[in-house]
Parts: C-alpha cells; sequence; structure tokens
C-alpha cells in the first residue's frame, strides 16, 4: 500500500477554549490513530498533548473521541475510515481538560479512594486458599478492566451532569465494586455505599458504557444489573424486611 | 530557608516509579512507618507492568511438586550464563512464593489448578512450570492489585511529575528534582532516601516492546549522582514482537503462546529450533520432535522443547534463520499455535493475543499462524546494588527492578521480572524505610545544584538552535538498532559512539515550540539527556566485553571467554566522564555452586 495523505481534524487547547486544527499527514500502513497523531507531534506540532503508553490496547492511556466515539486511538485502525474521510480527534468530553487531547481524569481515581478496600476471610485450614476457575471466571472479567474510562466518559448521567459527579461513582466502578462483592475470598460489605454514595440508583442501564468498553466487559448485565438486583434484595425485599423485624443482624 | 522558590515536599522516602516495584516498594515503606511519596511519569497504573503478559515466576509447586527454590534459583543462574549475582537469585527465588501468596491476599485472582490452588504454566529455561498467572495479563493484575492496595495506605501519590535529578549533599541523597508534566511548573522533593523503581531504556532502540517511558532515567540519574551502573551490555531482545504491520512492529507477543503449546516455524515449515541447542542447554532440551511433544505432558520422562530455551538463545536463532533467507517476507519467522491447540483454549489462554493480533494485524491466531521477530525488551543492567538491601553505592539511595541490576546476569528468563519487582521492590521499601528512620537531623539540599538544574531543563525554550526532539530521538533509535543491537561488532560499536557523541552535541541546541503546559516535546527534550547517557553506557560496556554471552552477542567474539565469565562491567560518572572497569563477581558460596552442577 502506497502512503497516503490524510486530513485530520484534531483539537488544541486548553481550560481557557480550543479550536479543531487541521493537519495534512502521510499515514503508513496498518497505522492506528495514535500513529498518526505522533506523527503529526514529530512533525507539524511539537507540543501536541496526548497521553499513551503501551500502544496494544492493555494500558487504557490514549482514549479519546475519534470522530465523536469514544475509543482507544492506539486500537482505532486508519484504515477503518472512508479514503479520503476527513478524522476528527477530540479529548474525552466528560473530564476537563488539561490540554488538547489530554483531560483531567482525576475525578476517577477519587472515586477509585472511595470504595472499601479488598478483605479476606480466614484462610483454610491448611494453610492455602482456595478457589475454584469456575467460582471466580465472572470476577476475572471484571479485572480486565484497563481503566481508560471511556465508560465513564460516555455514561449520560455524568457526561453532560457535572452535579451528579459527587453522588455516582460511574459504570467503571460499578464494576469494581461487583468485583469484590462477587470476590469469593471477600467479606467487606458495600451495600450501603453502593446504594447511596455510589449512586448505583442513577443508572438506568442504556448500556453505553458496555458498548465501548474495549476489554468487551459485559459493564451493565454483568455487574450492574446484579449489583441493582443485590441492593433490591437488601433494602428493598419484603420478606427480608419482615425477618429484619425478627432478627438482630440487619445490616 | 523560609520560602522555597519552588513547590516543595518533604518525606522520609521517596519513590520513583509506580510499576510493580515502586508499587510494592512504597507499600512496604509505608507498612513501616516513614512518610512515603510515590512519584510518577504516567497516571497511576499505567506503568509499563500493565504491560507483562506471561507471569510471575515462583517455585510454589503447585503444578510439579518437585519444584522448589533450588530449581528456580538454578534456572535463574543458567539463564543468566551464572553472571548473576548469585545472593540475588538466591533470594529471589526463595522470597518469589511468599509474594504471590501475598497479592493474593489483597485481591488478585490468578487462574486456578483443579484443586483450587495457584495454576502455573510453563515458559522459557523454567524447569517446571512455574509461572503464576491470569491469562495473559498478569501484569495488569499485578499492578492493579498493588495499586488498589497503595491507594488505601495512605501513600502520597504524584502523577504526571516527572523527577529528572537526584539532589545530594555530602554525598547522600537529600531529595530530587523535576517537573509536573500538566503545568510544566519545578517540584521538589528532600527526602532521607530514594527509591529508584524507573525500569530500563530500551525506548533508545527503534524495534522495542517499550512504552515512552522507558527512557533510562533512573539508570542516569544515579550515575549523575555517583552511583556505580552494572552490566550495561546486557540488552535483551525478546524474540516475539510483532513484525507486521510496520506500525505494530515490536509489540509484545506474549512468551505463554510457546509455554502453552505454540512452535516457531520457518518458511520451510521447519521447527527449526532443534538445529540451535547450545551445549550449555543439551543434557536438558528435547533432541526430536517427539521427545519435545512429550514433554508438554511428562516433564519427568522428557526434555524441554527448544522452542522454549532462554530468550537470548532463541532470539539469536530466529535473526540467523531470516539471515539465512528462511524468513517471512516481513522479516520475521512463524509461531504457530492454531494447527496444536482448539481455538477455545486458545482464546481463553491467551485472550489479549487474540484480539492484539485480530484488531492490528487482521490476523485470527486461532486459524493462523503469527509472524513475529525480536524485540528490544529488557535491561539486565542497570545500578549496581547491594543483594540484600537493594542499597546502591550512593548512601540513601536505593534502587529496585529493571532499574538495578544483577539478579538477571548477562539474560533474563521470562516471569523473572515480576517477581524480581515483587521480591526486590519489598526489599527496597524495607531498607529504604530503615535507612531513613536511622538518619536524623534536618535536610539539606544544594541551592546552586537545584538552579542549575532548573536552568538546564529550561533551556530548549530559550535555545537558539534549531534541533528538533522527536528527530535526535528518532535518529538515536536508528543507530542503536543498526548498530547495537542482538548481533554487535567492533567497527559499529565504535562507530555508535561517535554517532552518541554527535547526538549529544546536538541536544545542546535543541528548541521546543510551545510552552511549559502539557508538552510533550520539551518532556522529551528532558528525556534525551537519559536516553543517551544510557545509549553510551550500553555502548561503552558493549565495547569492553569482547566475548559472546546472553543478551551481548559479538560476531568478532562469537564464544564465551572464561576471562570475562568472573567480572562485572562497571559504569561511572565523574565531572561528566563516563568511564568504565571490570570488577570481580562476589564468589559463590559452595553449597550453591553444588546446586548448579547437579543434573537434576
Amino acid at each position: 500500500m502506497a502512503e497516503q495523505q490524510v486530513h485530520m481534524r484534531v483539537w488544541r487547547g486548553d481550560a481557557n477554549g480550543g479550536e479543531f486544527k487541521d493537519y495534512r499527514i502521510a499515514v503508513g500502513e496498518g497505522q492506528v490513530v495514535l500513529d498518526v497523531i505522533h506523527a503529526i507531534q514529530a512533525q507539524q506540532a511539537g507540543d501536541l498533548a496526548v497521553r499513551w503508553n503501551c500502544k496494544a490496547g492493555k494500558c487504557g492511556s490514549c482514549s479519546a473521541e475519534v470522530n465523536g466515539k469514544p475509543r482507544l486511538m492506539c486500537m482505532t485502525r486508519m484504515n477503518t475510515f472512508e479514503p479520503g474521510e476527513t478524522i476528527t480527534v477530540s479529548p474525552m468530553r466528560t473530564f476537563p481538560i488539561i490540554r488538547d487531547l489530554v483531560t483531567d481524569v482525576s475525578y476517577n481515581y477519587q472515586k477509585a479512594k472511595e470504595i472499601p478496600a479488598f478483605k479476606p476471610k480466614a484462610k483454610e485450614s491448611d494453610g492455602t486458599r482456595r478457589m475454584y476457575q469456575e467460582d471466580i471466571d465472572r470476577v476475572q472479567e471484571f479485572h480486565k478492566c484497563i481503566e481508560c474510562f471511556l465508560c465513564q466518559n460516555v455514561c449520560h448521567v455524568i457526561r453532560d451532569h457535572e452535579d451528579n459527579k459527587p453522588a455516582f461513582s460511574g459504570p467503571r466502578f460499578f464494576v469494581r465494586l461487583a468485583s469484590l462483592e462477587m470476590h469469593p475470598l471477600d467479606t467487606n460489605d458495600r451495600m450501603e455505599l453502593i446504594k447511596q454514595k455510589a449512586g448505583l440508583g442513577y443508572c438506568n442501564i442504556t448500556k453505553c458504557c458496555t458498548e465501548v468498553c474495549p476489554e468487551n466487559i459485559h459493564i451493565t448485565d454483568n455487574a450492574i444489573i446484579p449489583l441493582k438486583e443485590r441492593v433490591v434484595d437488601r433494602f428493598y425485599d419484603p420478606i427480608a424486611k419482615l425477618m429484619g423485624l425478627f432478627s438482630s443482624k440487619n445490616k | 530557608m523560609a520560602q522555597e522558590k519552588y513547590e516543595t515536599h518533604e518525606y522520609d522516602v521517596v519513590v520513583i516509579g509506580a510499576g510493580g516495584a515502586g508499587l510494592r516498594a512504597a507499600v512496604e515503606a509505608s507498612a513501616h512507618g516513614v512518610k512515603t511519596a510515590l512519584v510518577c511519569k504516567s497516571l497511576l497504573g499505567k506503568a509499563h507492568t500493565v504491560m507483562a503478559e506471561g507471569g510471575i515466576a515462583a517455585a510454589m509447586g503447585n503444578v510439579y511438586p518437585e519444584d522448589n527454590w533450588k530449581v528456580h534459583f538454578r534456572d535463574t543462574m543458567r539463564g543468566g550464563k551464572l553472571l548473576n549475582n548469585w545472593r540475588m537469585a538466591q533470594i529471589h527465588a526463595q522470597e518469589a512464593p511468599d509474594r504471590v501468596l501475598e497479592l493474593e491476599e489483597w485481591g488478585a485472582l490468578f487462574d486456578r489448578t483443579k484443586e483450587g490452588l495457584i495454576l502455573q504454566r510453563d515458559f522459557g529455561g523454567h524447569r517446571y512450570a512455574r509461572l503464576a498467572h491470569v491469562g495473559d495479563r498478569t501484569g495488569l493484575e499485578m499492578i492493579r492489585t498493588l495499586q488498589q492496595h497503595a491507594v488505601h495506605k495512605g501513600i502520597d501519590v504524584y502523577m504526571e511529575c516527572n523527577l529528572q535529578r537526584l539532589l545530594t549533599d555530602g554525598g547522600k541523597v537529600s531529595g530530587a528534582f523535576g517537573y509536573w508534566r500538566e503545568s510544566g511548573k519545578f517540584i521538589m522533593f528532600k527526602c532521607k532516601a530514594v527509591v529508584l523503581a524507573t525500569g530500563g531504556g530500551g525506548k533508545a532502540w527503534k524495534v522495542t516492546s517499550n512504552s515512552w517511558e522507558y527512557t533510562g532515567d533512573g539508570v542516569t540519574m544515579a550515575a549523575d549522582a555517583g552511583a556505580d551502573l552494572m552490566d550495561m551490555e546486557f540488552m535483551q531482545f525478546h524474540p516475539t514482537g510483532m513484525v507486521w504491520p510496520p506500525s505494530v512492529r515490536g509489540i509484545l507477543v506474549t512468551e505463554g503462546v510457546r509455554g502453552d503449546g505454540g512452535t516457531l516455524k520457518n518458511t520451510k515449515n521447519e521447527r527449526f529450533m532443534f538445529n540451535y541447542i547450545p551445549d550449555f542447554f543439551k543434557a536438558e532440551t528435547a533432541e526430536t520432535i517427539e521427545e519435545a511433544e512429550r514433554w508438554y505432558d511428562d516433564k519427568r520422562n522428557n526434555r524441554r522443547t527448544p522452542d522454549l530455551l532462554p530468550r537470548d538463545e532463541v532470539a539469536r536463532a530466529i535473526n540467523s534463520e531470516v539471515k539465512a533467507g528462511r524468513g517471512t517476507p516481513h522479516g520475521g519467522v512463524f509461531l504457530d499455535i492454531a494447527s496444536r491447540r482448539p481455538a477455545d483454549y486458545i482464546r481463553k489462554r491467551l485472550p489479549s493475543m487474540y484480539h492484539q493480533f485480530k484488531e492490528l494485524a487482521d490476523v485470527d491466531i486461532t486459524k493462523e499462524a503469527m509472524e513475529v521477530g525480536p524485540t528490544c525488551h529488557y535491561s539486565m543492567g542497570g545500578v549496581r546494588v547491594d543483594a540484600d538491601s537493594t542499597a546502591t553505592t550512593v548512601p540513601g539511595l536505593f534502587a529496585a527492578g529493571e532499574v538495578a541490576a544483577g539478579l538477571h546476569g548477562a539474560n533474563r528468563l521470562g516471569g523473572n521480572s515480576l517477581s524480581d519487582l515483587l521480591v526486590f521492590g519489598r526489599r527496597a521499601g524495607l531498607y529504604a524505610a530503615q535507612y531513613a528512620k536511622s538518619m536524623s537531623g534536618s535536610l539539606s539540599v544544594n541551592n546552586d545544584q537545584v538552579e542549575e538544574f532548573a536552568h538546564t531543563m529550561l533551556a530548549p525554550f530559550e535555545s537558539k538552535g534549531n534541533e528538533n526532539p522527536y528527530s535526535i530521538h528518532s535518529d538515536l533509535q536508528e543507530c542503536m538498532q543498526d548498530l547495537v543491537g542482538i548481533i554487535r561488532v567492533e567497527s559499529e560499536l565504535n562507530q555508535a559512539l561517535e554517532i552518541i557523541q554527535k547526538l549529544k552535541q546536538r541536544s545542546h541546541n535543541l528548541k521546543v515550540e510551545g510552552n511549559r503546559h502539557y508538552n510533550p516535546g520539551w518532556h522529551l527534550a528532558l528525556d534525551l539527556h537519559s536516553l543517551l547517557t544510557f545509549a553510551e553506557a550500553a555502548t561503552l560496556a558493549a565495547i569492553i566485553r569482547k566475548e559472546s554471552r546472553g543478551g551481548h552477542t559479538r560476531d568478532d567474539f562469537p564464544n564465551t571467554d572464561a576471562k570475562f565469565a568472573k567480572v562485572n562491567i562497571i559504569t561511572r560518572i565523574s565531572n561528566g566522564e563516563m568511564t568504565q572497569s571490570q570488577e570481580p563477581l562476589p564468589e559463590m558460596p559452595d553449597e550453591l555452586k553444588a546446586l548448579l552442577e547437579e543434573k537434576k
């Protein structure tokens, strides 16, 4: 394949504002959007800000919106676009802009801190920890999360509602909470947090998060819905409530 | 001084780098009650450890009960062509199982055996299936577990903060100086101890599995502060990187593919590794395809397939096949698991390889062979450390993980890196905390030193030069790739040195555009100092070692040399000049020597 020129429109600016800038640049065989951004950096705009690390879909650093779609730039092949198509690259919209394609994702690190740590039960009598593969398959699916925060970015609860952020953890942390709740060894109780501070109730299951997950984690079906069911079982189940009246253990 | 000119923080221990080693060090230091900061170039959880695929080597004996630390020690030493620091190899093999089990206590979920224990997989150079793993994303599990554990331990994390220089006071470490990537503003740490956990310098090569972070920062900061470097000539070229399309050349293909049954083939469909079994490994390697095939299921009565020889051997073999014209048109060889294992098994065991090839190369690895070739991967050399304490030769400075030298000798076995991070990360945190506690009195930094650093770092903005940092980096990568690659020869190494000197000259005339606010061009300009220092040290050491051993192959000296079997090459910088010397290896106790000689 001969090298061909593409027309890229890349958002440039900072917290005070910015605009799309046009770049025409050669694209080599097999290249991904991140390669082209790097080529722009090296040849035309040395100060173009972008995050990246592994360039293989494993670290979740290079999240952006490509033609409006939340994507990892390192996993978006240039040959998926029509020849001659203008390709627009903009930063994730849900997070405050730092510069160009780099956003302030500290919201996510704050939410991570609020989740009580893993707390294992006692070891087996022989001093080992036995868990069976079929019992951890589901949690291992959640552990695939690379923290690209695309699910957070696309979640409409916070995408256009900054004011919801304090009371809503977002899909990434529902996955984290589900991974702890379903961990065969964990003993911490996080149901109150899930219901209240994490704001699970805000989610109305539109599955946008699942659609953008580059790891194909079934966020809605496997994490959010089971958590919602647990909340219902704990807090709204009439029989459990009745039982609670006769039991001192009603945590 | 009442008012500091730059943002300043005081700590007992500052850990630089937040991959496996840095996180584990910070957790340990903090657990010993010292005020600890963790400082990293990227966001937390994005360090190189996240890309590690295959697993953590630890002789837990869950799959083969006859495995134990002595066998692991032996494998590690032989894999490193006996140049390893024996004490580090001993500590590593002894402590790795506890470090893995500790991760489980912190929430990690490894793949399981039928009995519900941690499953272990085969890897190159390991006698028994030994790698605790999670599919082919073990590094992600490890970094996320450590990260989440650290977050709850009250450790202060400084993300996207790039420390570039160590501050010293009377020969002792007293702090570190760098900048925030976001604002470009300077930041200074005053502290009693620094743990370097910054990884390697593989970004000095063109075809590399390493990310932008791998610029040799730790090695350079340590050497600039007067610390000894060791074994800088030993770079590991991982045998299996992607080769096609060009944009993904160098991206890692886990050794787990071979561990789980994949084999290497040339374009004549020959399993060529049987032609490359060195005498050193003859006794433990299968000579026929039949024996190799039996080995997967019966390790007691058969010897290991040569597909799983140590990485240096396999990388050289692939290189030779391609040179002999038996490589693919894209300059690689075939790695075939599709014809050998069921599709479901491949997708379950190697999900990220499946995904990576499908998305980036349009190859379905359950249906067709992968094309692979060597890629620059790991630096065995680095900062010289005390085996037990990870202390460098500069008081108050500790180093763990890839930035430190010694454990892996001339060549690292796959799986021994993640265990290295845990074992020596913990020790670095422990001994740095102890050292910090033993220090009393106020911290002082040399303001002239700080001003000089600040001035140098801002020079690219004020420069009248016109050198583009991206061009200098790219020229360095070409130079190291072509002249200091897998196969080396003295004339080319000398040529590389000349080029590096010219690049150093050019780097005095760097010019960056824009301002200090999240400016990658400026960041790269600042990293060039480390990249060039790393490259120079590696090249000089490669010239001195006139033999072939492990990750250092000299075309003009193709054999091992008994003289060089007894020495490490030490690099120092004094008054801006790099000097090198040969120093004898520490003497190994007889009982450990006996382990090496045992046949089984």
